[in-house]
């Protein structure tokens, strides 16, 4: 069963690029992205741009509107995600612990929809 | 002859007796939680319409998991669940009919993988109170809401909620993985211990909230039964038997509440003192102690005193020591300064207070000003009693409570 570990943290918390700390906090995403391909569990997954970058869309009427920014101004937001194809919750739940923000932020984990 | 009542209360005990290992067969069986449940439900509504004419099944069991099991067949061929194996399991039930008189039918126990379910810390912990309750205890949804003071429809959604997250978010119905199983099986002992405590809290005439001590007594005797060599579930069991066996003499006929120094030590239950006490021992022989097996050895020692003053109050607070190395919260250090003034002195209780005042949140903990109010009664610091007895009643948030310290109070004055 598929389950979606959806990363949050608010962009200013956490190691910042330029610092001592971002190294070995991305060779910890290279690592953790390893271990889940190397156990088989991996589908997808990707790191998302700074919500600097972000443009919400919606339709009304017909009409399509465009908005500068986030759907949700909340301080901790969608930094990336991964798909993981694990047996149960409790496994899904392991990995979603090990991803490195998961020490900054939080992680959540939900199972992914499948259709007949 | 039994009459009609007496035959629908002997239904209803054995229904409430059984219910915890057929429904988990069923959910073994089904994968589907909520299906099981229903057609459980369903079984249990025939079976009070049936037996009370035909009289009572020699395998009552067997005939409840396997009219369950129609039912659960219906429930897919009437289209109410949405589950994608729905066409694989009605093939199965098809399969596995069997006679709901079948007297040698053996019902797989699965009570144990169901109790690891409802207390899975995915879910909240409220809702895996309510769960228990429901699915082991057998309790309907508006016992538990009575139990919990909740309004019906909250408690409904509240397990509605619950339900929909064990079919859908991929809880597994299985045994915990090794490297889990201790703080999983924490995880039940803690919600075992909750519904306890909500039974104890219970004012008198609240019917359904006591009979929550009697509930969780059970659930800790089937966990005991399923994990022989688990301590704690000992440890658990054992200090719930010990503080249920002063359950009559906790509280005066008028309802007040009756401190340990003045129960009636002679109407306290023996059965249920001789049992904690043998389980109590059994929890602290193997290896380290946890917190409800030493929780358990003092009001163990409590349960050997032949009277308040004849207490081996020194092991109590050797006991406490432990306990707090365990378990290193305040409140442990206000209880045993109760014991310590009995053990050397009030001004011993005294010290240790004034060293802990500082700290976690006991300044707003009513019993540490309880406690202090007493210990400068008895070394007739009158004015300083009285300041901490107010302290104390302004912070009570039962009116019993709050009634029993003005009481002390007033006595301070007294003749």
């Amino acid at each position: 069963m598929q389950f979606i570990c959806l990363i949050y943290n608010a962009e200013d918390n956490g190691p910042q690029p330029g610092t001592d700390e971002f190294g070995p906090y991305m060779q910890a995403y290279a690592d953790y992205t390893q271990e889940v391909q190397d156990a088989g569990v991996m589908v997808g997954g990707e790191a998302l741009q700074p919500i600097a970058t972000a443009t919400t869309v919606s339709v009304r009427d017909g009409k399509t509107e465009l908005m500068d920014g986030p759907f949700a101004e909340t301080k901790e937001q969608l930094g990336g995600y991964y798909i993981l194809d694990c047996k149960d919750l409790d496994e899904a739940l392991k990995y979603a612990a090990k991803i490195p923000d998961a020490k900054y932020g939080r992680v959540e984990v939900r199972p992914v929809m499948v259709f007949d | 002859m039994l009459s009609p009542v007496d035959v629908s209360a002997q239904i209803a005990r054995l229904i409430r007796e059984d219910w915890g290992r057929i429904l988990s067969a069923l959910v073994s069986s089904t994968g589907n939680y909520a299906l099981a449940e229903d057609s459980l439900q369903d079984a249990v509504v025939s079976a009070l319409e049936v037996w009370p004419k035909k009289g009572i099944p020699i395998n009552p069991d067997a005939w409840l998991i396997t009219v369950a099991r129609r039912k659960a067949l219906d429930r897919i061929r009437r289209g109410e669940t949405a589950d994608r194996k729905s066409g694989e399991l009605a093939l199965w039930l098809e399969q596995h009919r069997a006679d709901p008189e079948d007297r040698d039918m053996v019902i797989p126990d699965h009570r144990l993988e169901l109790m690891f379910t409802c207390c899975h810390p995915a879910l909240e912990e409220k809702s895996q109170v309510a769960l228990t309750l429901r699915a082991l205890g057998g309790l309907t949804t508006d016992e538990i809401a009575r139990a919990f003071l909740d309004k019906r429809a909250a408690m409904a959604a509240r397990l509605t909620r619950a339900k929909k997250k064990l079919a859908g978010a991929g809880i597994a119905f299985k045994l915990p993985e090794p490297e889990d199983l201790h703080t999983r099986t924490d995880a039940v002992l803690r919600v075992i211990y909750l519904i306890f405590t909500e039974g104890c809290h219970a004012s008198s005439g609240q019917m359904m909230r006591e009979e929550l001590v009697q509930e969780a007594i059970r659930l800790g005797r089937i966990l005991t039964g399923l994990l022989p060599d688990h301590a704690e579930t000992r440890g658990l069991l054992a200090l719930m038997l010990l503080s249920d066996s002063r359950r009559l003499t906790r509280r005066g006929a008028d309802g007040s509440f009756v401190p340990l120094d003045a129960q009636n030590r002679a109407r306290w239950d023996q059965a249920r003192i001789r049992e904690g006490i043998a389980l109590t021992k059994s929890a602290l022989g193997a290896g380290a102690a946890g917190p409800y097996a030493l929780q358990a050895a003092i009001s163990a020692v409590h349960a050997e005193a032949p009277s308040f003053a004849d207490t081996d109050w020194p092991q109590i607070v050797a006991l406490y020591d432990l306990l707090y190395r365990a378990q290193p919260n305040p409140v442990l250090r206000v209880n045993q300064a109760v014991a310590l003034s009995y053990a050397d002195g009030p001004q011993a209780g005294l010290d240790l207070l004034t060293r802990i005042e500082g700290e976690g949140r006991l300044q707003s903990y009513q019993p540490f000003h309880a406690c202090r109010a007493d210990l400068l009664a008895r070394l007739g610091r009158l004015d300083d009693a009285t300041q901490n007895y107010r302290a104390a009643i302004a912070l009570s948030q039962a009116p019993e409570e709050a009634a029993f310290l003005e009481k002390r109070m007033d006595a301070l004055n007294g003749p």
